[in-house]
């Protein structure tokens, strides 16, 4: 078993919180985590990326390699593309469509969202408005990384349990409100997947 | 055994608590920043009450480390790269005075330049301090080799500096604790005059580390961190130092190598390990992730031996840091090409945020400057550097900490004017009070312009030395008190900044400006905190 993840998104979206709740649900299922972030740059509205692995044997890199990523997960769709190359040829594009236009050359939607779907496996969910939906309006980042779950090779009751663990401190409503949202956003994929 | 899922740095941390530190002393610096924030929150170290508070550079943070071992602790300093140039004075004398208690340099650097100026290799100024360094290959390693290190270093009473770069510190993994040791009790040097380096003590002194170079060569050959894997195929043989190891073996699972492989994390180079693997094998690949240190000292100069490979001959990239891709190409192995970035993606560089009060103060200084013409502001390192860049292109200089006023008095006196200088407020107690003392000195004519947000705001939001005492210090250095003039740099005070900005170009002297108000991030953490906290135990 193993998941090569990598993670995006511009500046202060909470990529990191997708990557602490995967890496609960891994350490859960005794297996080995590696995850490189990046930090350094305060400010907001730069483009972030990290690279989350799992696996049950021991992990070498801590980065992947290009072409051998199973995921992107991704918060903003023009994100989602940047890092193509580490997309491996049957990996799965999960993103966000909502997007976060901080520079004025950003591309057209219409077009934005043609090139992800050109992908031959591709999740492409409005997070924002589904998160909106079940009441939880800023745990759109749950929504996806539900969205991504069917996809990374760990059970999704983990997950779940990784949210509990994660968002305890902030008290029983938070906790449920981010598991209504990773389970709308798997929904989502089941559905269209299906 | 408990594990923890540690970033790189974090490991460092925990190792060096539970190793019996009594203080850590550092300036923050990207990516060696986390170490110093795991010792303030950690609770072994909040109880055993161990010294977490920031320094004011990595000078100080280097004596105060020393001052710490002189007194029979143990103390590790930490800084990026860059900080090691500010310490280098104390670090490369704190090698001929010795330690008493164990001292750990820890020095992050940034191949790649991530977030930094440069990417120079810390490695070189470990050798030319002639004195041992660590580099771990995983988190692990970093744990064990910061739990282990104050031992060594006290037992050649010898800094010892840990070398790690980007990703090591910036990636988590689970780490396996050990046992708290006991901090050392105070305990004077044995020889009074160890630490003074008069001449005729320093000549002593230096002999004397010179005569203990081969016991840390026999201490790096005899390393668990330097591994000898033997293999069959002598066609080549790769010696891979601290995190290459792990690209290496993202090209060989399971630590199959077909080929022999020295895993070097200790230095200096353990001799006949090195000369082991240089006479069985026909070719050698030597991964660094910097500069070129073991290949340039195995290649020679005169005869440039062939027979190693590198960054030297373009095997590896001379520059950047390395990647299993980059190890794999130069391995002759296949890569995968994965797709293309669409065209239409385009770039999103970092930007100052939303309601940041550096955006206002160079909407007011552009506007001022419209007078006085371009190419005339000297800036620095911090949040505010970004000014460089569209659409303000405010600023004509970033260097290294400190280096906005000096660079302001040397044009000043070249015949630029006005000349500005434009600061964080960290940044001038790390590094600027003395460059405004050499223009007071001489009443330059030159304004400087403190950006008062109340924080480190580039690296997190750190404690700023300067908080609450600039005006002191700038008054106190000898700014005459009418040319220190505070603003409060919002939209709706443009006017009155850009009045004061003016007058006090127009002055003939020394003035200080500082626009003061809070870094939004900080803001908004201390009125809620919004951080996730991933450090977590499990079985
Ligand atoms: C010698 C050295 N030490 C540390 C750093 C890392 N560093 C860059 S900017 C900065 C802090 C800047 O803080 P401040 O001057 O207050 O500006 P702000 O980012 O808050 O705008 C630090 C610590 C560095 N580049 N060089
Ligand atoms: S982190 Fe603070 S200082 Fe840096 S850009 Fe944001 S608001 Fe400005």
């Amino acid at each position: 078993m193993k998941s090569d993840i990598i993670l995006s998104g511009v500046g202060g979206q909470g990529i990191l919180s997708i990557a602490a709740v995967v890496g609960m649900a891994a350490l859960e299922n005794h297996l080995y985590l590696k995850q490189a972030e990046v930090h350094g740059m305060s400010q907001r509205g730069g483009a972030v990326q990290s690279h989350l692995r799992i696996s049950e044997k021991e992990i070498a890199s801590d980065l992947i390699p290009e072409g051998r990523a199973d995921i992107i997960i991704s918060v903003e769709p023009m994100e989602s593309l940047r890092y193509l190359p580490w997309l491996s040829e049957n990996g799965w594009l999960v993103t966000n469509t909502t997007p976060f236009v901080n520079i004025t050359d950003y591309p057209d939607m219409k077009v934005l969202i043609a090139e992800i779907e050109k992908l031959p496996h591709n999740i492409a969910i409005n997070a924002d408005e589904i998160a909106r939906q079940v009441k939880s309006p800023r745990s759109s980042n749950m929504v996806i990384l539900g969205a991504a779950s069917p996809f990374i090779d760990i059970p999704y009751q983990s997950l779940e349990n990784g949210i509990k663990k994660i968002f305890e401190r902030k008290g029983e409503k938070i906790v449920q409100l981010n598991i209504d949202a990773l389970k709308a956003g798997r929904e989502f994929s089941e559905a269209k997947r299906n | 055994m408990e594990k923890l899922l540690l970033l790189g740095a974090e490991a460092i941390a925990q190792g060096a608590i539970d190793g019996g530190m009594s203080g850590v002393y550092a300036y923050p610096g990207t990516p060696s920043t986390e170490i110093t924030e795991y010792v303030q929150h950690n609770k072994t170290a909040v109880e055993r009450k161990l010294h977490s508070q920031w320094s004011a550079n990595e000078k100080t943070a280097m004596e105060a480390g020393l001052g710490m071992s002189y007194a029979g602790k143990r103390a590790m300093v930490c800084m990026k790269h860059v900080g090691l140039n500010v310490a280098a004075d104390a670090f490369i004398n704190s090698a001929i005075t010795g330690v008493n208690g164990g001292l750990i340099v820890t020095v992050a650097d940034d191949p790649s330049m991530h977030s930094s100026q440069n990417e120079q290799d810390s490695r070189f100024f470990g050798k030319f301090a002639m004195i041992p360094i660590f580099e771990p290959a995983s988190q692990q390693e970093a744990y064990d080799m910061a739990y282990e290190g104050f031992e060594l270093s006290e037992k050649l009473k010898i800094p010892i500096m840990m070398r790690i770069t980007t990703r090591l510190a910036h990636s988590r993994a689970g780490i396996e604790t050990r046992p708290l040791k006991q901090e050392n009790k105070l305990k004077y040097p044995e020889d009074p005059i160890q630490f003074v380096l008069l001449p005729s003590n320093a000549r002593k002194r230096y002999k004397g580390l010179l005569g203990l170079q081969s016991l840390m060569e026999q201490e790096a050959e005899r390393s668990s961190f330097n591994t000898y894997y033997p293999a069959r195929n002598k066609s080549l043989g790769i010696i891979a130092c601290g995190i290459a190891f792990n690209y290496l073996m993202e090209n060989y699972p399971e630590r199959k190598f077909p080929h022999p492989v020295l895993q070097l994390g200790q230095y200096p180079l353990p001799f006949s390990k090195v000369e082991k693997i240089v006479n069985e094998c026909e070719h050698i690949l030597i991964l660094e992730d910097g500069y070129p240190l073991v290949e340039e000292m195995l290649k020679g100069y005169l005869d440039k031996n062939s027979k190693i490979k590198g960054r030297l001959d373009g095997t590896i990239p001379r520059d950047g840091e390395l990647n299993p891709d980059i190890v794999a190409k130069a391995l002759g192995l296949e890569v995968k090409i994965g797709k293309q970035v669409p065209s239409i993606v385009a770039n999103r560089p970092p930007e100052l945020c939303a309601g940041c009060s550096h955006r206002d103060i160079y909407n007011a200084l552009n506007e001022t400057m419209k007078e006085f013409g371009k190419q005339k502001v000297f800036s620095d390192i911090g949040c505010y550097t970004l000014g460089a860049l569209p659409p303000w292109n405010s600023i004509n200089s970033c260097v290294d900490m400190g280096a906005s006023i000096t660079m302001a008095k040397g044009a000043a006196d070249a015949g630029v004017h006005p000349a500005i200088a434009v600061i964080g407020d960290s940044t001038f107690t790390h590094s600027g009070m003395t460059a405004l003392l050499d223009a007071i000195v001489e009443n330059t004519p030159m304004t400087v312009i403190i950006s008062d947000n109340g924080t480190t705001g580039m690296t997190g939001g750190q404690a700023s030395h300067a908080t609450g005492r600039l005006e002191e210090i700038c008054i106190g250095l000898g700014v005459k008190p009418e040319h220190v003039k505070v603003l409060t740099p919002l939209p709706k005070y443009h006017d009155e900044m850009v009045k004061v900005l003016r007058e006090e170009m127009l002055y003939e002297g020394v003035s200080v400006v500082i626009p003061r108000r809070e870094c939004i991030q900080t803001l908004a953490r201390s009125k809620k905190d919004v951080r996730v906290k991933v450090e977590e135990v499990v079985k």
